[in-house]
């Protein structure tokens, strides 16, 4: 069952719901968040604050905080409740690409196009961030965080891992540019889509090449990709406006079955071509409201990844 | 003369205050008074003396003796036998000094604005007590005739307000329609607390009629200040005594008053007031408040219960912020009444009509393709080709007529204006002598010009010829430069932009290089650099220049606004650089292609978390020991060849024996100022074959020191203190120049080791003369004399 949500706030590709996916949360141009209940579709709450469009947005574990980035290089921490911006940490460069909490809330790692990942306190009221990671030589397009790793994908065509625990940096040469990085659910793989079109799970200790993943159009635009709950299946986003699925192991076998192809109802957004010399692709920017709708897909196990 | 001078002079001048006394010769300038014996004087002399700030300050005269000696004494004395008759009548003022009577006095007597001269604000609660004595008053109306007899004195604002229409009584504002207000207030309801006096509260609602014909407006009701009445008695505020009258038939005491003036019928109706009363019950208006000593509650005594005070409906809660209770003004409680009754009758534009009703209109459909970045309208020129598209251009925009000298009025330049104008051309210092001469003369000038001008470049060819060092030939150099930046330059040089702002010189000859340059004269460019120079330096210099005007061009343009700052400041030596660096990608991208992910695409580096993320991930510290952050670096030479070389680490048995040396002899050469080699020499030691020969030279030096030398001692001393530190002052210039002059040097130092005496002197002069001019700090370092020493040293090095 989909249910689309009538969004006229022109959003970009739908965040992860809120931890135990009772919630969706949108972020749009129009410089907005909004809060859904996927379930009966309907607008719990916008949050205005924000100087540009809206680029990314997590929430915390305990759905009391909202993290969001923005064009306006600025990242921002919300209280869901009262709607209000608690804090906002400048010191980008440029337009931030994502955002993300670490487990416990306390510090939001954003990555940006200028090239680098910010880790900011929210516990104290510190204005510039608790560490810069530089490493980068190119825009971070994405970034993910564990217990103990700070991952992030950027634009020069390399997964980062940087691990806490070990103090130890891993850096993964893939080639073409990523788009978006995830960690599998066992924290044994992690997830590298890049801008040739194809997906790779990698393994995180080794870096070697577990499995490929093709058949999507990704060549533009920064698209996410996303591993389902148990780690069964592959999931991304397509320029064709399809959302397609692998399956995890019979892809590592047998070279890119897709399993099934999730139609948008809505014609596929026609990316508009860019200069060549943009490296990090704008976020799938759906033209506004002829295909302003999302679909939130509930039912599956891989709908909470969405 | 002088004199006269000297006078009008002193005239010119204002002085202020007292001038110090001119001090003697000898005399010592006085101490200051201390504070205990300063004195104060009045305005005669007196001393006075502080007393208190109760009694006023200052004491009057002789501590409280009335300003004399023996205290008060009468004025005069007069004989009582003769001026008995007339008395003196002594005010108040008589037993009271000058200063009391002066502006802080207790009885000042300052010039104040009588009240004819004051300007005549109305006072409008003057005027208001005075409407309520008139009124109150046993006759009437009599204080109206103080209005008629007064003068009339008006200020400017209401005589200005008079001519725009107003007239008094009325507030200001644009005139409204009042639809008939609501009804009178019951005259049944029982009224608590004080009463207002009758007619002046409510009065100009009460007089309002039924009566509203349809275009009649009405000025805005004025805003009348808060009644106060003048306070009289002696009874606590707001207190209003029991009325009799009022208690006992709940009548009015003026309407009692009016018996007498009314006439017969006017006591019937005493009469049928008194029986009417009867009827209802006996109000009690008035109050006495306050609580008697056995009472407990007494903290609000000056409640008064009103009706206002309870609910009648129940309701919700008051819309807004909640600020106000029950005592909201007026607009906040009732605002949707006031809407539609009160309409802007002013004159309205033309072409427009007042809004029946607030309409709001949602937004305008966005078109599919609309993107939130204004573009700009190309700006067409004026020109025949262009007419049709400007033409439809302003068109589009509504702009029909073709008025250009309306529209760039302002873009013109003071010749056109005056071209437009007709004027005249101002008559000026003509801009050049050229002007002056005729044509014949001009072009004789300009050939004598060109020809001198190549009997130079034909005089300085041979000496370019001769300098080995010549980079490029210095004259085809602009033209080459010229060529690459072409239109580009237009923004070099511009003043944000200093690439040599550590030497200010330079920087000024770059700033006036660039500006010539713009201009295009190209043989004018040797003239901006320092002719103290050697040609090779200021072929160089030009170089630079012009490197440096391609690199900062774009300074101001919008492009720099995409740059961060840059990473290592400019003027330090050293930088700090990644220890590992994720290199050879061309490895790894034949690996992916071949998906050999793994090790060959994987680069693990050691990195360190700040304490403050562990801490907030919950994740021991893996280093809590290392201060480092991020990745380890290292700091390098920041113009160093080896941040861009990987030599083969050199570990002969050469370096390290001389390394020894060099460490023994570190000690001896303390006095001397360590040069960069000697600090970094550990560092050093393993990778690089150059400073493997710098090792060997100085210690070649080094040696020459330890043994007795057959030479003379005076020699000896000068290479010791000279020769070590100018190998590690060469070897720094040319780390902070380029690359090209790096292993130009190297080289040359080969040669004095290999030839040795065999080298002519004219080389030998050569390049001293080289190395002199590569530098301003070693042009009195290297001289001849110290070349010839080194070179006795090498040939008492080879031969031993």
């Amino acid at each position: 069952p989909s249910r689309p949500i009538p969004a006229p706030h022109n959003p970009h590709p739908p965040q992860t719901p809120q931890v135990d996916g009772n919630y969706c949360l949108t972020c749009g141009s129009d410089k907005s968040l909004k809060l859904w209940n996927p379930h009966k579709g309907t607008l719990l709450r916008t949050y205005h604050g924000h100087g540009y469009e809206v680029l990314d947005a997590a929430g915390s574990f305990d759905n009391s905080q909202l993290c969001s980035c923005s064009a306006d290089k600025t990242v921002a921490l919300w209280d869901v409740a009262t709607g209000q911006v608690v804090r906002k940490f400048r010191g980008h460069a440029g337009k931030v690409s994502c955002v993300q909490f670490n487990e416990e809330a306390t510090v939001i790692v954003s990555g940006s196009i200028d090239s680098t990942v910010r880790c900011w306190d929210c516990r104290s009221r510190r204005p510039d961030p608790v560490q810069v990671l530089d490493e980068a030589k190119d825009g971070v397009s994405s970034v993910k965080v564990s217990d103990h790793e700070i991952l992030s994908g950027s634009v020069d065509g390399r997964v980062r891992r940087y691990d806490l625990r070990a103090g130890q940096l891993y850096s993964d040469y893939v080639g073409s540019p990523i788009t978006s990085v995830c960690f599998s659910k066992d924290g044994q793989c992690v997830l590298a889509a890049s801008l040739d079109s194809t997906l790779r799970l990698l393994d995180k200790d080794t870096g070697e090449l577990l499995g490929e993943y093709t058949g999507h159009r990704s060549t533009t635009y920064k698209l996410d990709c996303v591993l389902s709950e148990q780690d069964t299946h592959v999931g991304s986003a397509s320029e064709d406006g399809k959302v397609y699925f692998w399956d995890l192991v019979e892809v590592s076998r047998a070279s890119s079955q897709i399993l099934v192809p999730l139609p948008h109802p809505t014609p596929p957004p026609q990316p508009t071509p860019t200069s060549p010399q943009i490296h990090v692709p704008p976020l799938a920017r759906h033209t506004p409201r002829s295909d302003s709708r999302l679909r939130h897909h509930t039912g599956s196990s891989s709908a909470k990844s969405f | 003369m002088a004199a006269e001078s000297s006078d009008s002079e002193e005239e010119d001048l204002v002085s202020y205050g007292s001038a110090l006394p001119a001090l003697q010769e000898g005399e010592r300038i006085k101490k200051p008074v201390p504070l205990q014996e300063q004195t104060v004087k009045d305005g005669k002399g007196r001393y006075q003396r502080f007393h208190g700030a109760f009694t006023g300050g200052f004491s009057a005269g002789y501590f409280n003796t009335v300003g004399t000696k023996e205290g008060w004494t009468p004025s005069s004395f007069i004989s009582s036998r003769q001026k008995r008759a007339d008395k003196t009548i002594l005010g108040p003022e008589d037993f009271m000094d000058e200063e009391d009577l002066s502006e802080f006095g207790i009885a000042p007597k300052d010039i104040t604005t009588t009240d004819d001269f004051a300007s005549k604000a109305k006072d409008r609660i003057k005027e208001k007590a005075r409407q309520i004595a008139g009124v109150v008053a046993a006759i009437p109306g009599t204080t109206a005739f103080d209005d008629l007899i007064g003068p009339s004195k008006i200020t400017i604002g209401v005589e200005l307000l008079r001519k725009m229409g107003w007239k008094e009584g009325q507030g200001i504002g644009p005139r409204i329609k009042r639809k008939p207000l609501r009804q009178k207030p019951d005259p049944q309801v029982k009224v608590y607390g004080c009463a207002l006096p009758p007619g002046l509260s409510e009065g100009s609602e009460d007089e309002e009629d039924e009566y509203q014909p349809e275009n009649v407006t009405f000025a805005p009701k004025d805003v009348m200040p808060v009644d106060l009445t003048p306070k009289e008695d002696v009874h606590g505020l707001g207190y209003k005594g029991l009325d009799p009258t009022q208690a006992l038939f709940g009548i009015s005491g003026r309407e009692h008053l009016n018996l007498f003036t009314g006439g017969s019928e006017k006591t019937s109706d005493l009469l049928g007031d008194l029986r009417h009363s009867k009827g209802r019950k006996l109000g009690i208006t008035g109050q006495a408040f306050g609580v008697g000593a056995l009472e407990e509650e007494d903290d609000d005594i000056y409640a008064t219960e009103t009706l206002s005070k309870y609910d009648t409906v129940l309701k919700d809660e008051e819309p807004g912020d909640g600020l106000y209770g029950w005592t909201a003004p007026k607009q906040y409680k009732s605002k949707k009444r006031f809407e539609t009754e009160v309409k802007y009758i002013g004159k309205i534009l033309d072409g427009f009509s007042l809004a029946s009703k607030s309409s709001t209109y949602p937004p305008p459909d966005l078109p599919r393709d609309y993107r939130p970045v204004h573009y700009f309208r190309p700006v067409i020129a004026a020109g025949n080709e262009n007419y049709h598209l400007r033409k439809a251009l302003e068109q589009s925009t509504g702009k029909l007529e073709n008025d250009t000298t309306q529209q760039s009025r302002h873009t013109l330049n003071a010749s056109q204006r005056r071209d437009r104008l007709g004027e005249t051309v101002l008559k000026g210092p003509a801009p050049s002598v050229l002007e002056y001469l005729s044509e014949k003369d001009r072009e004789r000038l300009k050939e004598v010009k060109q020809a001198s001008e190549q009997q130079m470049k034909v005089k300085m060819l041979p000496q370019q010829s001769q300098n080995r060092f010549q980079p490029t030939s210095a004259n085809d150099a602009p033209h080459k430069w010229q060529m690459f930046l072409g239109g580009q330059l237009a923004n070099a040089g511009s003043s944000d932009f200093k690439p040599f702002a550590r030497n200010p010189e330079k920087q000024k000859r770059y700033e006036s290089f660039v500006q010539s340059l713009k201009q295009g004269q190209k043989d004018m460019l040797e003239h901006y650099l320092d002719p103290s120079m050697t040609e090779w330096e200021r072929g160089r210099e030009q170089e630079e220049f012009f490197r440096a005007a391609m690199f900062y061009k774009s300074s101001n343009s919008t492009l720099s606004s995409r740059f961060t700052r840059a990473k290592y400041e400019d003027d330090v030596d050293k930088v700090e650089v990644p220890r590992d660096q994720e290199n050879d990608i061309d490895d790894k991208e034949s690996a992916v292609k071949m998906k050999m992910f793994g090790k060959l695409t994987r680069d693990k580096f050691e990195w360190h978390p700040e304490k403050l993320l562990c801490k907030r991930f919950n994740v021991p510290d893996p280093y809590p020991d290392s201060s480092i952050v991020g990745l380890p670096k290292v700091k390098r030479d920041k113009y160093s060849v080896f941040n861009f070389l990987t030599l083969p680490e050199a570990t002969t048995s050469v370096t390290q024996a001389t390394n020894e040396r060099i460490q023994q002899n570190n000690n001896l050469n303390s006095k001397l100022k360590p040069s960069r080699w000697d600090v970094s020499d550990k560092e050093k030691e393993k990778k690089d074959s150059i400073s493997e020969f710098i090792s060997l030279a100085r210690s070649k030096v080094d040696i020459q020191q330890q043994p007795p030398v057959p030479m003379t001692e005076e020699c000896g001393t000068e290479t010791n203190e000279t020769l070590p530190s100018e190998v590690g002052t060469w070897l720094c210039l040319n780390l902070k120049g380029n690359g090209t002059f790096f292993f130009l040097q190297k080289k040359k130092q080969k040669k004095h080791k290999n030839k040795g005496k065999h080298k002519n002197k004219k080389s030998e002069k050569e390049s001293s003369s080289d190395t002199e001019d590569s530098s301003d700090s070693l042009s009195d370092m290297d001289t001849t004399e110290n070349l010839l020493k080194r070179s006795q040293i090498l040939q008492w090095i080879t031969r031993t």
